[in-house]
């Protein structure tokens, strides 16, 4: 199996750490992985994407031109990035930022999460990319769940383990939400 | 097997080089390569080791032809314009016979150009880009795990042909994160370096020098670095090859445009279109036999590069009239990273001029 | 009967190439005669740059590298890091060290590396056939300035002794002459000094010598050699301009 995706947000969004984060846990579970970051020439506030590609043979290109699947937390990443995806593929949107109105994408299968407004009420708007990560794992079945609960202990520098919980709290709402979603 | 690692392509160089008992350092910052010069400023000085973030590019060349002269592995890395700098100290090593590591993790030029993923740095490295008439081996990794293993193989051809090596690869390579397994060097017999400076603690003088001014002397030193080139092309080609056996179209490109033609490779035999893909590893020497094979079989090649066209010439060279080649480029930039469904399209459409 | 003058044990018992009247056999003498006296003619690695001096290994006998133009003191670097227990000096004209290696050497100096620096000034670039130097003294007729050196066009020749004492990796800096028996013996008793700064690994040592070039001065070895003083010591006070005590 090969599954791929796109992320894209602003800077500050935790875009990079989600990558990382999901890249980890397939690495746990022994498949191979690429992860390509691509962010603005800014080093505060500009864009920040990257790709993470999980494959159990070859992962080839680290590169998507039209990715299957595309989770996108801000405005100006659904402008850029939201005719890319392939015909038949996946559109995760941060519904509290995101304003898919004007996307004329009847080929795709969109799921609006308001990624905010589940972090907020979770406690801190910073988990926004752990609610995407967890939309995004339990819509594709990219990792297992339990593997990203692990995985979080590499991914975060050591002073934030205190965090650990509430991370797998907000992946946890994420993949519940995202699923509801689905369902109705 | 050791634990699979979670690393940058640029960290995984670095920690090659360690393994390959790298303790001498020489750099200075230039971005897409800056997380080599950070990851050995933190390392070496546990291992007993030098880093020095030199006051130029040149100063740093030069501090690792010091260091080579004495015995030492040692290495310096750059980007694109660095590399240029660094030229003049490369042609001195390669007439001195010296080993060494470059790392150019290219970007796109010419002038400051920009940081984007660029292949315009192939004929510079490839075809001796200093002054003088001479060749250095150029590996070009295309993976995580590449970067590491090839930069422990650097390190030996250096040694093993008293010559610098350069690794070549770009952004795309040096950013992404991959698996690594950190595997033990490999064991290789290795020459003694009878040649290096040490004080000559009562024994015979040693010289490291590129100057020959005898009649004769330096045609012959020539001559003689000119077979050292031709053992090279015999023995240390290195290829990758993917789906070739029944292929009638080959795509060839190195790195990481490689990585990406794989992908389009694999999409297009779902198509059920017979393509195969040839990947130089070394890119001097150029693996010219394997390619001609490769082609022969197949009548037509289509080269890929990140750039107006370079290492197509050195294909055309290998393949002769064995097959034909044609190119498709993209000139490094903002936004110029072609995409496997790009590459997809002028496969087809090339395949489909094979058809006919 | 007493020996009283002998070749030192680190020169070679060769003839020179360097034309007659050129203080550069002088300058290696003291050089050679600086590492027999603290015996480390076994432990040294010279670094030859280019120019006339390239040719370092042929009159010592000791293990040398060949630097490109300028880039000695990188090279020295290199070389002193890897053998941090060996003698590592340099050897460079003014062309090489105050012009097209400017960099290399304030950087080596300001790291303090643990390495001497001898800087030979005839304000000329010898071997390329006598052009303009960083260091020739305006008004100065050299092949590239046929009207003089213009100061308002090539600046004012560069005082590198001095400005090496305003570096804080500098541990000892000074600037000598072998015009006459009396400079000689203080110059040897500088190189001596700087020498042994490194001996006792207290840090970059620099010797700037003010060195005749009859041939591309286009005077007589004795008419070379009255210049020195004549002219070049006015404008290139010799003195200690740093003795760090550690």
């Amino acid at each position: 199996m090969r599954t791929e995706v796109l992320i894209a947000g602003f800077g500050g969004q935790g875009v990079l750490l989600a990558g990382n984060l999901l890249s980890y846990a397939a690495i746990d579970e022994g498949k191979n992985v690429s992860y390509f970051p691509a962010y603005g020439v800014e080093k505060r506030g500009g864009s920040a994407t990257c790709t993470v590609v999980i494959a159990d043979g070859t992962v080839g290109s680290p590169v998507l031109g039209q990715p299957a699947v595309l989770v996108v937390l801000n405005q100006a990443s659904l402008e850029r990035f939201g005719a890319k995806v392939r015909p038949g593929g996946l559109l995760i949107v941060n519904s509290s930022l995101v304003d898919i109105t004007e996307l004329n994408r009847s080929d795709i299968t969109i799921i609006p999460v308001p990624m905010n407004d589940i972090a907020t009420d979770l406690g801190d708007l910073r988990m926004v990319n752990m609610v995407a990560v967890g939309a995004y794992v339990a819509l594709t079945g990219a990792v297992q769940m339990e593997s990203l609960s692990t995985a979080l202990a590499q991914a975060l520098p050591e002073r934030n383990h205190r965090f650990i919980p509430a991370n797998v709290k907000a992946i946890e709402t994420g993949a519940q939400v995202a699923k509801s979603k689905k369902e109705a | 097997m050791s634990k699979r690692l979670f690393v940058k392509g640029n960290e995984a160089a670095a920690m090659g080089a360690v393994e390959a008992g790298c303790r001498y350092y020489f750099g200075y910052p230039i971005t897409p390569q800056s997380d080599i010069p950070e990851y050995l400023s933190r390392e070496l000085p546990k291992l007993n080791g030098e880093f020095i973030q030199a006051e130029s590019e040149i100063g740093a060349i030069n501090m690792l032809l010091g260091a080579s002269s004495c015995g030492v592995r040692a290495m310096t890395s750059s980007s694109s314009p660095g590399i240029s700098l660094k030229q003049e100290g490369i042609s001195y090593m390669a007439g001195a016979e010296l080993p060494g590591v470059i790392i150019n993790i290219s970007r796109s030029g010419p002038g400051l150009g920009g940081i984007d993923a660029s292949q315009s740095d192939y004929f510079q490295s490839v075809k001796g880009g200093g002054h003088g008439g001479y060749h250095i081996p150029v590996l070009a990794p295309n993976s995580v795990q590449e970067m590491y293993d090839l930069t422990m193989h650097a390190f030996d051809l250096a040694d093993l042909y008293r010559t610098p090596v350069m690794l070549l690869g770009d952004s795309v390579i040096g950013q992404m994160k991959e698996a690594l397994v950190p595997n033990a060097r490999p064991v290789r017999e290795l020459p003694e370096k009878g040649w290096a400076v040490r004080g000559k603690s009562g024994a015979e003088q040693r010289v490291v020098k590129s100057l020959f001014l005898g009649d004769g002397e330096l045609e012959a030193h020539n001559w003689r670095l000119h077979a050292k080139y031709q053992v090279m092309k015999e023995k240390e080609c290195i290829s990758e090859e993917y789906e070739t056996a029944d292929a009638r179209l080959i795509v060839t490109g190195f790195g990481s445009v490689a990585r990406i033609a794989h992908t389009a490779v694999a999409m297009a035999r779902e198509e059920g279109m017979k393509v195969g893909l040839f990947r130089p590893v070394t890119l001097f020497p150029f693996p010219e036999k394997a390619l001609a094979e490769a082609a022969g079989r197949a009548g037509k090649v289509l080269v890929v590069e990140l750039n107006t066209g370079q290492m197509v010439e050195d294909v055309r060279l290998s393949v002769g009239a064995a097959a034909q080649v044609c190119f498709y480029g993209r000139p490094p930039g903002a936004g110029s990273l072609p995409s496997p469904e790009e590459l997809l399209d002028v496969i087809r459409k090339q395949y489909d001029d094979t058809a006919r | 009967m007493q020996q009283v003058f002998k070749r030192p044990q680190s020169l070679k018992d060769v003839q020179t190439h360097f034309c007659p009247g050129c203080h550069h056999g002088t300058i290696h003498r003291l050089v050679a005669d600086a590492m027999d006296l603290y015996g480390v003619q076994d432990k040294t690695i010279g670094v030859a740059s280019v120019g006339c001096s390239v040719f370092l290994y042929g009159y010592f006998d000791i293990d040398v590298v060949e630097a490109p133009h300028g880039r000695a003191p990188a090279v020295a670097t290199g070389v002193k890091r890897a053998k941090p227990d060996n003698f590592v000096f340099t050897y460079q004209g003014d062309g090489d060290l105050a012009a097209i290696g400017t960099a290399e050497i304030i950087h080596a100096a300001n790291r303090g590396e643990d390495i001497t620096v001898v800087f030979v000034n005839n304000t000329t670039y010898g071997m390329t056939g006598g052009q303009m130097a960083p260091t020739t003294l305006v008004g100065q007729k050299t092949s590239t300035s046929p009207y003089g050196r213009d100061k308002s066009k090539d600046g004012s020749p560069i005082r590198m002794a001095e400005l090496m004492a305003q570096l804080g990796g500098v541990a000892y800096s000074a600037r000598v002459a072998v015009d006459s028996p009396k400079h000689v013996l203080e110059a040897k008793k500088v190189m001596r000094e700087a020498f042994g700064y490194q001996a006792e690994g207290k840090g970059f040592s620099f010797v700037e010598v003010l060195s005749s070039c009859p041939t591309n001065w286009g005077m007589n070895p004795l008419k070379a050699n009255a210049r020195i003083g004549e002219e070049m010591i006015p404008y290139f006070p010799l003195g200690i301009f740093k003795k760090e005590e550690a």
